[in-house]
């Protein structure tokens, strides 16, 4: 097989999660709900009935553009596009073909590579037709759910990179808040359009197009399976066709759906029932400065202070991030001096902002490895322990008060319902889990144990160069101290004694 | 008009107007007659008077609409095949206004099938007959609404307006027919043809009348974003001095009974004080090519709701969901909807886009500055609604083109968005009517019904 360079441009819909539709005062949150159960007469289009615009959407739309650097445009309108389909009652759906409201911007993947947006556009969903053998049903409660279908140039060239702007998209929308971001049940697709090229090539190859994919895992194998298709079609000097193709994750394979002569005319109009919107520099400014921090800004923060796989997978989790700028925050200004506990223990190293990373080193990975690897992880991500209380867990296992497997346990116990009220020292407490870093309490313990008989030979041994058996007498130091000694501190009482 | 009162009750003004609706049966003005519910109602207002209670402005007033409205009262069919049976759970906006103020609908009313014509004749239920002569088209869309006044059943009625639809046949019928601005009524509730150009207006016997129900029913609406701010109560009556005539419209198409109606108008406007303006206006001419463009785009996008999937007419013939649209909808509409349809989608289709709808719509802004120009130069537009008095049944329906042309006088105002007044001018040497249109600036709506006054 010949070398070939791929070419990849990404469309995506988002479902954006205003409380009502697009077009109509009905739920837009249809979730659990009988079918056709939100739907108004606009919605089914009862004849006489008038589309109403949803300002929440457009503010929702500005959010979404500034997530993504877009310009938004201060002047955009809406269009019809028409196709027969049951999932469209009106015969067309309400888009924006000429003028869309979110300009050019782009993506900036965790490798660096920027992803430019050609545009965004606001439009309504469609219904949901389900199937069964001579007859099909038609559900209309997703009509008119406000979407923005994100349109990328053609910037991405593997399936990697085709898989990391899905997720980075999904995260810049799920952190603005414009979407559940549930892709299970389909609040983002995507339409993947491949083209490949021979290496160095000018002009692009024809491309193929994905349609409605609706998993990151998807899109990269969708790609790395037309890769292989096109591929062997251009190995043997044939042309690849222009078509529409669906994906299956049983087969693993893509399957043409409609060709480019097939494709339909959707003869766009100017929506006559809509008037354009104008938008104020002031009305776009004050949207944008509600736009929550982003996952590049998190990405940009904590890169120094915790490691970039971690990181990366905890970027997933947006209320993970939040949790972090917390407690990074518990160490500046004035939520450091309230009196807490925090504010009142002086810090061995003197330096916030070392305590401060060490910190969020260990709750990042706490977060990482024990949190996310729980079974009931989803549920505990809702509902957190407070900033303060995960990091008076960091400090007590910083000053060696809770060995590592403590510190694990105590930490998982701070998401139970039952035990989240208390603090983490009384529930290490409670789970006997305190170690003892009492020197004069060790010391004792130690002298009792080198005046034990039974550890002389040891004690002999040791002293004749064989390291190894401290570890022996550690041990007995923490069996005698019911394991709440330190066994680091243990193990120095013991060198420095046995040393005299 | 007559309002029920102590002495005369609202049962009694339905009970005459049902009465006259069955004697004049044979005109087929009527596509449901609201007996029941307008007696109900009646008795209700006539309760209130009796306890002395307050009523609305309309208390009584038996009217008809137009059979585009949508309200619980009655099938809407828009006078097609594809809408039956449809009994919507809305009221439109403005039916609710007049109904709040105690008018009481006696029936639903006779139009061409989604209003795509101008005689009544394209109705699934048949031609309604010219209020002066049953041989003769009622005019239209809106032809069943004038009859009805035309021949005093009811005091008023609602139409629509898209190019032409009431002036027309109120034009044909010797009475009064408002288009007011585009926007000024809401649209909601209202069976759409061409969204840009719809307008709701009505027919009355007296500009009084006209300008009570427009007090009632103009105002902007949540449910309408095109509606426009409220103006209308508050709008200045402006003092008519100058009236312009149209010098392109003065050519061989109008008839003889129009012209002598037009010079009697601008005589007597003479001998009132009124100077006479000769305006100028070349772009006109592209008015009715343009609107045969840009409305059938609308026609044929508003219309493709008409699926047979959720309501309406689904034909027998059906074999996959391919036929139950070409089936439905082949069976459903009328050979005009369907004209339309092709036409729309034709201007719309990608390639002819650019070359058609867009080139229309520029014209389109062309039209409008060149009204812009005119009433720089006088204050109302006089000019003919149609250059025919009502033609016979059956003479144009089969040559659409003709039948198109009888809109070259009205369509202009409707791509403008401009507010135009039909007003009688009296019956011709052939004993029809004649009407002619006064037009004005957007929103002034209330100095053309002033200034129709004046006339009267």
């Amino acid at each position: 097989m010949s070398k070939y360079e791929i070419t990849i441009g990404i469309e995506c819909h988002v479902q954006l999660s205003t409380k009502t539709k697009l077009f109509s005062e009905v739920d837009n949150d249809a979730r659990g709900k009988e079918p056709n159960s939100c739907v108004s007469p606009v919605d089914y289009a009862l004849p006489g009935m008038l589309p109403r615009l949803n300002g929440e959407a457009i503010k929702f739309a500005i959010r979404a553009g500034k997530a993504m650097n877009c310009e938004i445009n201060k002047h955009s309108r809406f269009d019809r596009k028409h196709y027969f389909y049951p999932d469209s009652p009106k015969g067309y759906q309400i888009t924006q073909f000429y003028h869309p409201i979110i300009g050019a911007g782009y993506i900036e993947l965790p490798d660096g590579t920027k992803v430019r947006i050609e545009h965004a556009h606001l439009e309504g969903d469609a219904g949901k037709l389900s199937h069964f053998g001579n007859y099909s049903l038609v559900d209309l409660n997703r009509v008119d759910t406000p979407l923005i279908e994100i349109v990328s140039m053609p910037d991405i060239h593997s399936a990697k990179q085709a898989h990391d702007y899905c997720k980075e998209l999904w995260r810049a929308m799920v952190y603005a808040e414009v979407t559940n971001g549930d892709l299970y049940n389909g609040n983002m697709r995507f339409d993947v359009n491949i083209s490949l090229a021979k290496e160095g090539a000018k002009e692009l190859g024809t491309r193929a197009e994905i349609k409605n994919l609706n998993s990151f895992r998807s899109v990269e194998h969708a790609v790395e399976y037309e890769y292989e298709r096109q591929a062997k079609i251009l190995d043997k000097g044939e042309k690849v066709v222009q078509e529409t193709r669906g994906w299956s994750d049983a087969t693993g394979k893509t399957t043409p759906q409609r060709s480019k002569e097939e494709a339909q005319d959707y003869r766009y109009m100017p929506e006559p029932d809509l008037p354009p919107i104008n938008l104020s520099q002031e009305f776009i400014d004050k949207e944008a400065a509600k736009l929550p921090t982003t996952p590049k800004a998190y990405r940009e923060k904590f890169s120094g202070t915790i490691a970039s796989d971690t990181l990366e997978i905890l970027l997933d989790y947006k209320p993970l991030m939040e949790k972090l700028e917390e407690i990074t925050n518990l160490f500046s200004g004035d939520i450091r001096d309230n009196g807490s506990e925090l504010s009142k223990e002086p810090r061995n190293d003197g330096s916030d902002a070392a305590a401060r990373e060490k910190t969020i080193g260990k709750i990042s990975n706490w977060f990482a490895s024990v949190l996310l690897a729980e079974e009931k992880s989803a549920e505990y991500l809702n509902d957190l322990p407070s900033a303060k209380q995960l990091a008076n867990l960091a400090e007590m296992t910083e000053k060696k008060e809770l060995s590592s497997t403590g510190a694990k346990e105590v930490f998982l116990r701070l998401f139970d319902p039952q035990m989240k009220i208390k603090e983490a020292k009384e529930i290490a407490k409670e789970l006997n889990l305190l170690q003892e870093n009492n020197l004069d309490a060790l010391e004792k313990i130690v002298d009792e144990i080198l005046a034990d008989p039974a550890t002389k030979k040891a004690q002999e041994d040791f002293k004749a160069g064989q390291e190894k058996v401290i570890g022996f007498l550690v041990g007995q130091v923490m069996k005698a101290s019911k394991g709440k000694a330190n066994p680091s501190v243990a193990q120095e009482i013991l060198r420095q004694k046995l040393k005299n | 008009m007559k309002i029920a009162n102590k002495t005369v009750t609202a049962t009694q003004l339905v009970k005459d107007a049902l009465e006259k609706a069955k004697h004049f049966e044979e005109y087929n003005i009527f596509t449901f007659l609201n007996e029941e519910g307008a007696l109900r109602k009646a008795a209700e207002i006539d309760a209130k008077i009796a306890k002395g209670e307050k009523v609305g402005k309309l208390a009584g007033v038996p009217y008809a609409f137009k059979d585009n409205f949508l309200s619980p009262e009655g099938p809407t069919t828009a006078s097609s095949k594809i809408l039956s049976p449809l009994v919507s759970p809305i009221t439109a906006t403005a039916i609710k206004k007049l109904e709040a103020e105690g008018a009481i609908m006696i029936g639903r009313t006779n139009m061409d099938s989604f209003a795509h014509g101008s005689s009544t004749e394209n109705s699934y239920f048949g031609p309604t007959l010219n209020s002066a002569d049953k041989t003769r088209v009622a005019g239209g869309s809106s032809g069943g609404s004038a009859v009805a006044v035309a021949l005093d059943i009811v005091e008023f009625a609602t139409g629509t307006d898209t190019g032409g639809s009431i002036r027309q046949p109120a034009s044909f019928n010797g009475i009064y027919g408002l288009k007011p601005t585009y926007g000024t009524i809401s649209r909601y509730g209202v069976v759409a043809m061409a969204s840009s150009t719809d307008c709701i207006g009505f027919f009355t016997k007296t500009p009084d009348d006209m300008d009570l129900l427009m007090s009632i029913t103009a105002g902007q609406d949540a449910n309408d974003l095109t509606t426009l701010p409220d103006y209308y109560e508050t709008s200045e009556i402006k003092e008519v001095k100058k009236v312009g005539i149209i010098k392109e419209f003065d050519n061989d198409s109008v008839s003889s009974e129009l012209k002598s109606a037009l010079n009697k108008k601008v005589d007597q406007l003479k001998k009132q004080g009124y100077e006479i303006v000769e305006l100028s206006m070349p772009a006109l001419k592209y008015a009715l090519a343009v609107y045969y463009i840009i409305v059938p785009a609308e026609i044929a996008s508003n219309l493709s709701r008409y699926d047979g999937i959720r309501y309406g007419y689904r034909s027998d013939n059906i074999t996959d969901l391919e036929s139950i649209y070409t089936s439905s909808r082949n069976e459903g509409f009328m050979d005009e909807n369907k004209r339309r349809i092709m036409i729309g989608n034709f201007v719309l289709s990608s390639g002819f886009y650019d070359a058609y709808y867009l080139k229309a719509q520029k014209a389109r802004t062309l039209i409008i500055k060149e009204y812009e120009e005119a009433f720089k130069k006088c204050d109302v537009i006089l000019t003919p609604v149609a250059p025919n008095q009502a033609f016979k049944l059956g003479e144009k329906i089969n040559d659409p083109v003709s039948m198109y042309l009888e809109d070259v006088m009205s369509v202009p105002i409707n791509l403008a968005g401009l507010p135009g007044l039909t007003i009688p001018a009296g019956t011709g040497e052939n004993g029809l009517p004649t009407g002619l249109q006064l037009i004005g600036p957007r929103r002034s709506d209330k100095t053309l019904i002033n200034f129709a006054k004046e006339l009267a």
